[in-house]
């Protein structure tokens, strides 16, 4: 499960990827600000949330290199699920559980406990597709993932606020 | 002195014995003491040697050091006294004894030390000093302290015998080499570099040893220190790396040497390493030229191209941008024989064919690194701009009309727009020259296409590259301009996007200075025909946002005096139109006809005739129409009282505060001497309109008021004339005390007010008695404005004194108690500003008011009044008398108070003091308060627990910033503040919720070991508001939750 370390001396597999614009912060609207109306939980607001997810290789966020899309992220409030769908940007890119597990972490620490967490990736865009998603989804897999401090380390990188 | 002391044993035993003293080691001070008898005359420095006598001759190496070094602690203080033969022959004596024993070196080198201070020391010994020091001593085995001495008498000497030493001729360059090679102490090599410095600088013979003395030096580069924690010495790493740097980039002839060393530097991993490589390049390339460049700039460049391209640190893209800019800017300067080739040009030619073709990928990651390399290359000179522009400007074009896509031809645009920035650096160098001259015209219609792309974000950049092109002499032929005025004129009009709207509206005002005909004659008529055509066949809502923008953009464009000749009375009729009720939109739009004019006195108050035109076309105006609409017979016609709305007049304010605040002494003075019998006495004749159906007389007071008879004199012999109705003509016509307000409380404090004394009284008489809250708050400000001004003295005490007694009358008791508290506070307000002497007993009686169960909460919320700056009057663009620490100065006074009131009040009014604490707290410098934290602090977590939710959004406010900026304070009360702010997540505000939320965030900036025993609990705690209702509150749990995850967690 293990990626190689960022950075380091060992060149990019992508050297000059496609990027893509970033979308703006979400407007606050009069109806937000209302104390009494409740908001319901959108795509929007968890792909606000993955969004700027650093990637570990490029000083891009997972949104510029367009690995995260907004159309690809389901949520629905009432029934408390979200599926999110990520495309690695090469299909033997080797980032891709790293990824996932990124914004697996992501959403776990940020939703509420009641949401059942889908992640996996976009069908038909990585090598070992299968054998990621499988990875993804195991639940014992990912506790123990997190309890490997140089993966944590990694992780933790992703999720921190660009300085 | 030192002779009396000696007593029985006569001078020479005294000496003799506190030689003895010092050699055995007893007494230290006995040098001292010692050299004080030099300086008084006891005995010289050679009775000196002579007591020293055997001592200096002993066999005991340890007894002939501690003799040498009585007589070098006695030197450095009595150097100025010796005499030339004396300076000799010890300087003869000292260089000798540099061969004796080791232990002696350190007392030799502190007197060569004392001796090198001589001025009169004789020609050539310098030399022979220094000679001497090379040859016999190993310089780098001595102590710190010791080395430091030898490089002190090489600097001393340096400054005194330059002519001297560079008689040495390269040998004084080679000791010096031997001297520091392998000097380790950071206290040393700052001045071992200064030497250096000083031996390029000054131009003493490097001989064959250059690559030497590179050598010695560059072997610190880059500097890896790390002061040692509660280091005296205050050396931090950023000296050292000046002080090198200043070294390495101080020749040209270190060139050969020094670039090789940063090309391999700038290829290591360390950032650090990298950032230094690149400023000491860019400091070299100040003094280089292209001879030393040549051989280097190919490796050079592709270290600089990969450092943009990959890097993963803005820093250091910044640097090797900049870097690029210097050695372009070098091969710029340099001077060329006839015979070298143009190093620029090829230079530009590699970054060129390298960069190029990344432009035409404007989806992929190196488009950008490729456009900052070009642009920094491009921003180095006119010649270096000229040719990446004329290269890379017509590309760019061609790009654009290949790419259909909006998003990437709103890269490319942005692209562009940094080279046509460029060019405004270089344009006005040489109009024929520039290199946009021959893609004018593709040029202009690519921007013409891009502002009429439905891409609002393809437009914004459009309109800003418009804005530049523009600003660029000769690039916009006249029909061009027309063009440009047409198509700004049509986003503002009609760009589905406010954004658009409001760029074109900016732009306008950007080049209106440029082309004024062109805007006036286009734009401005444009937009009064619509501001004067009444569309009916569309929606209302509609024409009221289209008038809006026509308003703005009025006032956005008037940024040259013609221009604001004809859209002032474009405006000003707008407002005359409000009465008559032919508009629909009402008191808003009269708002923001307002809001516009107040933008343009804003603009006009640059320029004095503008500001004088502006002022007596602008302020008789808004006085007639609101004069009329105060005389209408009745409250029949609504559209007439129009403007004498609240909201109107306030924003009416600062049109003719704006409008007068700028205006000369003297034509000030003209302006006041028609205003202020206008109000006292009715004089309406400057008014542009002058006939009105009554007398005005806003201080009259009127038998429906609630005034007394003590006014009654005001009415007079005017009052035959005020018809029935005189009641409510009054209470309207004194609501225009707010514009008087506006214009005498904003004039320059040299400006005469005419019969002040009347004026004053009046207004103190009005702001008590009227029942109007508006009125007299408005006439409280304009007292408060006018005694913030007035110069001290006995009629200003009598004032206050009538003032003070009549507020204390009316908070007793009464219907007009809050009217009274207003004047109490703007008062106050004024005299605080001014630290006038009688602010103290005021705001003692404020302080005392708190625990009023009426007005306290007011009075709460007026200290928010007190502390914050006012928009409309006492401030310092209205000349008003504010003194810099006056918030200081009431936080002083007012604070010890405010703790004591809490302590002592009733359960009922506690929460006032903790409210009015918390506005004081909230105004007060950050740096103040931090000092002042730990006082306050038991206070502030008290009033967490206010249930006033005033107080706790005030008190998690002033928190958030004391967690970031006092951490260690605050992580003595961290249970506290866990608790409590976990306690406000589920407040039912959701602005508390917010606050609290920011402060759990805050939190994290405590020291870590403090955090981490309560980690679980917040985690916990705060997946809770990850449910909230609204969204921005779980936004703000996102990230405080996020941030307690990282804490003590790797990686973070």
């Amino acid at each position: 499960m293990v990626g190689p370390a960022p950075g380091g001396g060992s060149p990019l597999e992508n050297a000059n990827p496609l990027i893509y614009r970033r979308s703006g912060e979400r407007p606050v609207t009069a109806r937000e600000e209302d104390d009494e109306l409740p908001d319901s939980i959108d795509d929007r607001e968890i792909f606000d949330l993955i969004r700027s997810i650093n990637d570990p290789e490029h000083p891009l966020t997972l949104e510029e290199l367009n690995v995260v899309e907004q159309v690809r992220v389901k949520v629905n409030d009432a029934e408390s699920t979200v599926v999110v769908e990520f495309t690695p940007t090469i299909p033997h890119c080797s980032m891709a559980t790293l990824i996932g597990l990124s914004i697996k972490v992501k959403l776990i620490r940020s939703l509420p406990e009641r949401f059942k967490v889908d992640v996996h990736i976009t069908p038909g865009t990585h090598a070992s597709e299968h054998a990621v998603n499988k990875q993804l989804a195991d639940k014992e897999r990912v506790a123990a993932a997190l309890e490997n401090s140089h993966l944590l380390e990694v992780v933790n990188q992703c999720l921190s606020a660009r300085s | 002195m030192a002779a009396a002391v000696a007593g029985a044993e006569g001078p020479d035993g005294a000496l003799r014995g506190w030689v003895r003293d010092f050699v055995s080691g007893l007494q230290d001070g006995r040098a001292a003491e010692v050299a004080a008898g030099v300086k008084a005359g006891s005995w010289t420095i050679l009775e000196i040697v002579e007591a020293l006598g055997s001592c200096l001759e002993n066999t005991e190496p340890r007894t002939r050091g501690r003799g040498l070094q009585l007589l070098s602690q006695v030197l450095l203080q009595c150097h100025s006294m010796l005499q030339e033969e004396e300076v000799t022959h010890l300087v003869l004596f000292y260089e000798n004894r540099l061969k004796d024993h080791h232990l002696v070196i350190p007392a030799v080198l502190q007197g060569l030390h004392a001796l090198s201070l001589c001025e009169v020391l004789a020609p050539g010994l310098a030399v022979s000093v220094l000679k001497a020091i090379f040859q016999e001593v190993h310089v780098q085995s001595l102590p710190q302290l010791d080395r430091h001495t030898v490089y002190s008498i090489i600097t001393n000497f340096m400054r005194t015998r330059e002519e001297e030493l560079k008689g040495l001729g390269a040998d004084f360059t080679f000791g010096f080499i031997q001297v520091m090679d392998g000097e380790k102490d950071p206290r040393n090599l700052l001045v071992a570099f200064q030497i250096v410095r000083d031996l390029i600088l000054k131009d003493y013979v490097l001989g064959p040893f250059v690559e030497e003395l590179f050598e010695v030096t560059s072997c610190y580069f880059p500097i890896d220190f790390t002061p040692p924690p509660n280091d005296p010495h205050c050396i931090q790493r950023e000296d050292l790396i000046v002080s090198l740097r200043a070294v390495l980039a101080s020749t040209p002839q270190f060139a050969e040497f020094l670039l090789p060393l940063l090309i391999e530097k700038m290829d290591s991993e360390m950032q650090s390493a990298k950032l230094d490589s690149l400023q000491t390049l860019g400091a070299c390339c100040t003094i280089y030229g292209q001879k030393e460049l040549q051989e280097f700039l190919p490796s050079l460049w592709s270290s600089l191209r990969r450092e943009v391209f990959q890097t993963a640190s803005e820093k250091v893209e910044v640097e090797a941008l900049a870097a690029l800019r210097g050695l372009a800017a070098c091969l710029s300067r340099s001077v060329l024989s006839s015979d070298t080739e143009d190093l620029l040009d090829s230079f530009l030619s590699g970054i060129l064919q390298d960069c190029r073709h990344h432009l035409c990928e404007p989806d992929m990651k190196l488009v950008w690194p490729s456009a900052k390399l070009l642009q920094a290359a491009a921003g180095a000179s006119f010649r270096a701009g000229h040719r990446i522009t004329s290269s890379v400007v017509p590309l760019l074009l061609e790009q654009y009309n290949q790419h259909p896509q909006s998003s990437q031809r709103r890269t490319i645009l942005e692209m562009l727009l940094g080279f046509l920035e460029l060019q405004q650096k270089w344009g006005h160098e040489d109009e024929e020259e520039s290199a946009l001259l021959c893609s004018r015209a593709p040029l202009c219609s690519v921007l013409f296409s891009a502002v009429t792309d439905p891409s609002v974000q393809l437009q914004l950049v459009g309109i800003r590259a418009l804005t530049v092109l523009g600003t660029l002499p000769g690039l916009l032929a006249p029909p061009d301009v027309q063009l440009v005025v047409d198509h700004l004129t049509r986003l503002v009009l009609h760009a589905d996007d406010s954004q658009s709207c409001v760029a074109a509206m900016e732009a306008a005002g950007s080049l209106a200075p440029t082309y004024p005909g062109a805007f006036s004659g286009r734009m401005v008529q444009r937009l009064a025909e619509e501001l004067q055509s009444e569309r009916e066949e569309e929606g209302r809502r509609s024409t009221h946002s289209l008038r809006a923008r026509c308003l703005q953009a009025l006032a956005a464009v008037s940024t040259h005096p013609g221009i604001v000749r004809e859209t002032v009375p474009v405006l000003l009729q707008c407002l005359r139109q409000v009465p008559k009720g032919t508009m629909p939109a009402g008191a808003c739009d009269a708002v923001a006809v307002c809001q516009s004019l107040q933008r343009v006195a804003v603009q006009c108050q640059r320029d004095a005739e503008s500001c004088w035109y502006y002022h007596q076309t602008v302020v008789p105006c808004l006085l007639a129409v609101t004069v009329q609409a105060a005389m209408q017979e009745n409250a029949h016609s609504p559209p007439g009282k129009l403007l004498l709305e609240e909201e109107v007049l306030t924003a009416m304010v600062p049109v003719v505060s704006a409008a007068s605040a700028h205006l000369c002494p003297e034509l000030a003075a003209q302006s006041v001497s028609q205003l202020v019998p206008l109000f006292l006495d009715g004089e309406v004749s400057f008014l542009p309109q002058d006939s009105f159906p009554c007398p005005f007389q806003p201080f009259q007071v009127s038998g429906g008021s609630r005034g007394g008879g003590a006014g009654a004199r005001a009415a007079g012999d005017a009052g035959a004339a005020v018809p029935l109705q005189g009641g409510q003509h009054v209470a309207a016509q004194r609501r225009l005390v707010a514009l008087l307000m506006a214009f005498v409380c904003s004039l320059p404090r040299n400006v005469p007010i005419p019969q002040q004394d009347r004026l004053l009284q009046e207004l103190l008489a009005l702001s008590c008695s009227c029942d109007c809250p508006f009125t007299a708050t408005a006439a409280a400000k304009c007292l408060a404005g006018l005694v913030n001004k007035h110069p001290a003295g006995q009629q200003l005490d009598q004032l206050l004194e009538t003032a003070v007694s009549r507020m204390e009358a009316g908070l007793a008791e009464g219907p007009l108690r809050s009217q009274a508290l207003a004047l109490l506070l703007w008062v106050t307000k004024a005299l605080v500003l001014r630290y006038h002497p009688l602010s103290s007993r005021l705001t003692d009686k404020l302080l005392g008011l708190l625990g009023d169960a009426e007005l306290g909460p007011a009075v709460a919320d007026g200290f928010s009044l007190l502390m914050a700056d006012s928009p409309d009057v006492l401030h310092k663009g209205c000349h008003a008398d504010v003194r810099i620490m006056f918030r200081q100065r009431f936080f002083t006074d007012s604070v010890p108070k405010l703790v004591q009131g809490f302590h002592a009040a009733g359960p009922g009014v506690k929460a006032n003091y903790l409210k009015g604490l918390s506005h004081v707290l909230n105004h007060l410098p950050r740096p103040v308060l931090v000092t002042e934290l730990p006082t306050l602090l038991s206070l502030l977590l008290e009033a967490l627990s206010c249930p006033d939710r005033v107080v706790q959004l005030s008190t998690l406010s002033c928190l958030q910033p004391l967690l970031l900026e006092a951490p260690h304070v605050m992580s003595l009360h961290v249970d506290t503040l866990v608790t409590k702010f976990l306690g406000l997540t589920s407040s039912p505000a959701m602005a508390i919720r917010i606050a609290a939320l920011q402060c759990v965030h805050a939190l994290t900036s405590l020291p870590i070991p403090v955090l981490l025993p309560y980690k679980p609990r917040v985690i916990r705690a705060l997946a809770k508001p990850l449910d909230d209702m609204k969204r921005l509150v779980r936004k703000e749990a996102v990230v405080a939750r996020g941030e307690w995850f990282l804490l003590g967690s790797p990686g973070r």
